[in-house]
């Protein structure tokens, strides 16, 4: 056996790899639950790719068998009820871990330097997430499918000039139809695949800058461990904890997630009463519906999105650690996830003259928290030196730039 | 190795390498621009979706007052009989400061309103009040012209090329200059 891993290592660093990257890469000892969702994410992912390939046996991407075939992997295919019950559930699992990942990022400043690309690729990863998600959604070709599907590619209208073109070209046809839906088959089974690459080029950026840390500094070699045994013990307990809650949804109640309405089959002839998308597009559809103007609500909508990239840049602060040692950033943070909470129900309601009130405050809330950071970020960082900073935080900061001299002298 | 090592280790016009350089690129551009668009092209209506451009609705059974909803290049069209009471209110307004229009402009004969059912907005078929109608999605409300009263929608609801056969029988997608 020694043998064979030495002539493998001779033409590939197999043995470097696994103890660089797996079994001895180092980990500040410090990381706290909230580091598990990366983990967590990875795995969602494997979760959806097997159960699709599964549901693709299935499954017939024609408008014709398309809701048949999905009621045949319901009630006749073997365990197919719970393959796509796995694959329903796991979308919403992927995304709740992936906000989770998010929240955790920004509450703790993970995104500054010299984490940016782990930002920046994060955000191409959750672009990739959600068009992977709406076009799954299309497939079972149902009411909800099939107008949510109508209602999205019709955002594309608002593009100047060419809008009418666009739309009949990412439809192929003059409203969705079979060929829409066996495009977005296609790309629904490529793109899982593009995000896996991604994953490594996210992965490639994390062992290069290693894993931030509750601290917010990089921490001396001192008080990094091995990943193995004490992160992958770690990652496993929390798989066990996430594992539990996504049975029960899978097992219990797995038509949560899925609307009653798309129980009946598209019909291009009429729009159900109530249009709502999937939970985890909620807060974006509802800033879409807050501006009274196409293009100016599909830019805001997609900008809510993409400005999470400029993070970096608009928290100017130098204080480590994020919110945890600074008071207005966690207000700041609290707040704006209460907002993002209010803009999740309204996206859910049917469109009324107060609500859409309420709605538009909570979308100017939303970009006001953004814009207002560099601001406020500063003059927080101005006020807590003045106060003074907890003499634990001044030795971090201390030995962070002792480090850094150490390093730059060698 | 960088651009001056090329410089002196090649024999030459280096200016005239760079130029052929540059060329080389603007070629290989346009041939993949040009490798690309059949791909893209494809994912345009394919010929028999565009072959069902055109359909002959009968309306001679359409009550006056009711509106009938048919299919045309797979969207909803609006056919609506429209009461002398409805004529008189459409004809009196411009519809909204969103999209004013008459609607003469609108017909082709008044008693008939012929609209794609789909709201300019986001392309929800809205559905049918007294006074007009009204987008479930976003809330957006047409009048019996088919003019938007109220946003988010941006424009009236769209027209389609049509004309009359005959009293009894319509036809959908083409006018009659056309022919």
């Amino acid at each position: 056996m020694s043998k064979i891993i030495q002539w493998i290592d001779q033409r590939f660093p197999l043995t470097t790899f696994v103890k660089h990257d797996l079994g001895e890469y180092p980990t500040p000892r410090n990381l706290s639950y909230w580091w598990n969702f990366g983990f967590l994410a990875g795995f969602v992912l494997v979760v959806q790719i097997i159960s699709g390939i599964f549901l693709a046996m299935h499954y017939k991407a024609d408008a014709g068998l398309a809701f048949d075939s999905v009621d045949h992997i319901m009630r006749e295919v073997n365990y197919g009820w719970l393959i796509r019950y796995l694959h329903s559930t796991g979308a919403s699992a992927f995304f709740a871990v992936i906000y989770i990942h998010m929240a955790r990022t920004l509450y703790y400043g993970s995104y500054r330097a010299p984490r940016e690309l782990m930002w920046w690729t994060g955000q191409v990863l959750l672009l990739m997430l959600m068009a992977t998600a709406f076009m799954g959604y299309l497939l079972p070709w149902g009411q909800m499918s099939y107008w949510g599907a109508q209602v999205i590619t019709s955002l594309f209208r608002a593009t100047p000039f060419i809008g009418d073109e666009i739309v009949i070209w990412l439809r192929g046809d003059f409203a969705v139809g079979d060929a829409t839906l066996t495009r977005f088959y296609a790309l629904h089974y490529l793109f899982p695949f593009l995000i896996f690459g991604m994953v490594m080029i996210h992965l490639i950026a994390l062992h290069y800058v290693k894993s931030s840390n509750p601290s917010g500094i990089n921490l001396a070699a001192k008080d990094n461990i091995p990943f193995h045994p004490y992160f992958t013990v770690k990652d496993l307990y929390g798989l066990g904890l996430f594992l539990i809650i996504y049975c029960l949804f899978v097992f219990f109640s797995p038509e949560l997630f899925i609307e009653p309405e798309n129980n009946i089959p598209a019909n291009p002839m009429q729009t159900p009463p109530h249009i709502v998308p999937e939970w985890y597009f909620l807060p974006f559809y509802a800033i879409l519906r807050s501006v009274p103007d196409l293009l100016g609500g599909v830019l805001a909508m997609g900008t809510s999105v993409i400005i999470f990239a400029a993070m970096p840049y608009l928290d100017r602060s130098k204080i480590p650690g994020g919110a945890r040692y600074r008071p207005i950033y966690r207000i700041m943070f609290y707040l704006f996830i209460i907002d993002v909470a209010v803009l999740t129900y309204l996206g859910a309601q049917p469109p009324t003259e107060l609500l859409t009130v309420v709605g538009q405050v909570a979308t100017f809330i939303y970009f006001a928290a953004f814009v207002s950071l560099p601001f406020v970020s500063k003059a927080e960082e101005k006020w807590l030196r003045r106060r003074g900073l907890p003499p634990a935080i001044e030795e971090l900061i201390r030995c962070e730039a002792q480090e850094r001299s150490a390093k730059s002298g060698k | 190795m960088s651009e001056s090592d090329t410089d002196t280790l090649l024999p030459g016009d280096p200016e005239r390498r760079h130029f052929l350089e540059k060329t080389t690129g603007v070629v290989a551009g346009a041939g993949v621009a040009a490798a690309a668009w059949p791909f893209i092209s494809s994912m345009n209506p394919s010929t028999d979706i565009l072959s069902k451009a055109t359909v002959e609705i009968d309306i001679s059974k359409i009550e006056v007052g009711e509106l009938k909803t048919v299919e045309w290049q797979g969207k909803p069209i609006f056919i609506l009989s429209r009461t002398d009471e409805q004529i008189s209110s459409s004809q009196a307004s411009m519809g909204s400061k969103i999209d004013p229009q008459a609607d003469e402009e609108r017909v082709l004969r008044p008693e008939w309103l012929v609209v794609i059912g789909l709201c300019t907005h986001l392309g929800c078929v809205p559905t049918r009040k007294p006074e007009g109608w009204f987008c479930p999605c976003h809330g957006s409300r047409y009048d019996n012209s088919g003019r938007v009263l109220r946003g988010p929608a941006p424009h009236n609801l769209h027209l389609l090329p049509y004309y009359f056969i005959s009293d009894e029988i319509i036809l959908l997608g083409e006018t009659k200059e056309q022919i």
